[in-house]
């Protein structure tokens, strides 16, 4: 077999990738936003004294952390999606099972963040009179999150990767257009090496993006 | 004058470890109590549950004629009025220290914020330390940051102070100045109840020692009897191995 690079299939496909990088890196953010947003419910439940909270929340963490986000891409996108909007649409299954998923995981980095702060800190604040919603906002989750930003970037990093199993439904983001490309020549090489530098171009800026901002505070 | 914290036969155990047993006290206004006892009798716990950071189990506790334990009581209410200090400081470290001073005069108390600044620095002139305003806690030496974390208590204006063995996490050479901010604050008057290894202390300012074994109290009297001539074995053995 001769070894031969065609430039011109990723000259090709490059306004294309172009656009699918867009929508991984608006899916993947979307899912982290999202995510944290439900993880941070889901991770004050499952620090509740009340198990009737508790229980749930811990179910959820099992269940999303237990399973592939495969499977769970399948499940949101034929079942969830088109029962509650009666079609199907793949933007916003993939937004959704990547949301849920790390919903899962910023839970437990809200819990360990938290958890990770000494009970002198809160013990401090309540002996000066405040209440629990106080002890939180003031003390605890101002040097919490100073804690959780390396672990938030992380599961960002995950998820961009992550991001590229909704090519199974066709959503037209980065792996989407690798896999067309490759289905269009069939060669191997160009569309997928350009895709690998790709991701590794944002998930290597992310993470010097996170060593500065550590660095910063 | 009725006592402003009365106890009435407060237990407290963790699981099967039972840490109070039976605590009967009464502490009049502008009182000094300290108490003393070895590791382990329940010293901090007793302390820890005049402000509900530990929840009493039996029996009765009243602050300024409240009970502690009438369950539509607000405990933030009863908190308000008794500042801590803890052994290890608990500075917020992400605040400076004047913030620090200021954050439950303005959150709890709704005060303004020139209004809690000027508390602020006048407690700090009171500790010594007004030249520390907008440090933070990590620059701070071990006694620095536990006369901070007395003004930060103060702030409230609390009507009775507790320690936690405020001067055992110091350097030796750093215990006299936070003793002397405390030893100002009995002589305005402050109702305090101190648990401390200081025993020049609690015979110099003490109103009251109480010595505890086993969370019980075994003997509770003016220093003078409890040094000199203690009424039990158990306190003249405990006094043996401390002084
Ligand atoms: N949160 C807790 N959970 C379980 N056990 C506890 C807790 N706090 C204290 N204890 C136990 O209660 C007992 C009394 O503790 P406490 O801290 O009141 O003693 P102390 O007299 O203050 O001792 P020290 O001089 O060491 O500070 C100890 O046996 C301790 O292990
Ligand atoms: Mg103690």
């Amino acid at each position: 077999m001769r070894l031969e690079f065609r430039f011109d299939i990723i000259s090709d496909y490059f306004p294309l990738f172009m656009r699918g990088t867009l929508y991984t890196l608006g899916i993947s953010l979307s899912g982290i936003i999202l995510g944290s947003i439900l993880g941070l419910i889901i991770g004050f439940g499952n620090m509740s004294k009340r198990w009737y909270l508790r229980w749930p929340m811990q179910g959820y963490i099992h269940l999303f952390r237990g399973t592939p986000l495969f499977l769970q891409i399948l499940i949101v996108h034929f079942g969830v999606v088109v029962m509650v909007i009666g079609k199907t649409d793949a933007i916003v299954a993939a937004i959704t099972a990547l949301a849920l998923n790390a919903a899962a995981y910023t839970a437990e980095i809200y819990r360990a963040g938290i958890q990770s702060i000494d009970r002198g800190q809160s013990e401090a604040a309540y002996s000066l009179g405040m209440t629990k919603s106080k002890v939180m906002r003031y003390v605890v989750l101002p040097q919490a999150i100073k804690r959780m930003i390396p672990a938030f970037g992380n599961e960002f990093i995950v998820l961009i990767k992550d991001s590229s199993l909704v090519a199974v439904i066709a959503a037209p983001e980065l792996m989407y257009w690798a896999k067309s490309a490759n289905a269009q020549y069939t060669r191997i090489w160009e569309p997928y090496l350009a895709a690998a530098a790709i991701y590794l171009v944002l998930t290597y800026s992310l993470h010097r993006l996170l060593i500065y901002l550590e660095r910063k505070m | 004058m009725n006592p402003i914290i009365q106890v009435k036969n407060l237990s407290k155990s963790f699981g099967a470890n039972v840490v109070l047993q039976h605590i009967e006290l009464e502490i009049e206004k502008q009182q000094v109590v300290v108490v003393i006892g070895p590791s382990g009798s329940g010293k901090s716990t007793l302390l820890r549950c005049l402000n509900l950071l530990e929840k009493p189990e039996q029996g009765e506790v009243w602050i300024e004629g409240r009970s502690l334990m009438d369950k539509k009581m607000k405990i933030e209410e009863i908190r308000t009025e008794v500042g801590m200090v803890f052994q290890q400081f608990n500075l917020f470290p992400h605040m400076s220290v004047i913030d620090n001073i200021m954050l439950s005069p303005m959150k709890v108390r709704k005060w303004s914020s020139s209004q809690a600044r000027k508390k602020a620095i006048e407690l700090l002139h009171k500790v010594g330390l007004t030249e520390k305003a907008e440090a933070y806690p990590s620059s701070l030496s071990g006694g620095q940051a536990q006369r901070v974390a007395i003004a930060r208590a103060l702030a409230m204006e609390p009507k009775i102070m507790l320690f936690d063995e405020p001067t055992s996490a110091l350097d030796p050479e750093m215990v006299g100045e936070v003793l002397a901010v405390m030893k100002d604050l009995a002589n305005e008057g402050m109702t305090m109840i101190v648990v401390t290894h200081e025993m020049g202390f609690a015979r110099e300012v003490g109103d009251e020692i109480i010595f505890m074994e086993q969370g019980q109290i075994v003997e509770k009297s003016s220093p003078q009897q409890l040094f000199d001539n203690p009424k039990h074995e158990r306190t003249r053995e405990f006094l043996s191995k401390v002084l």
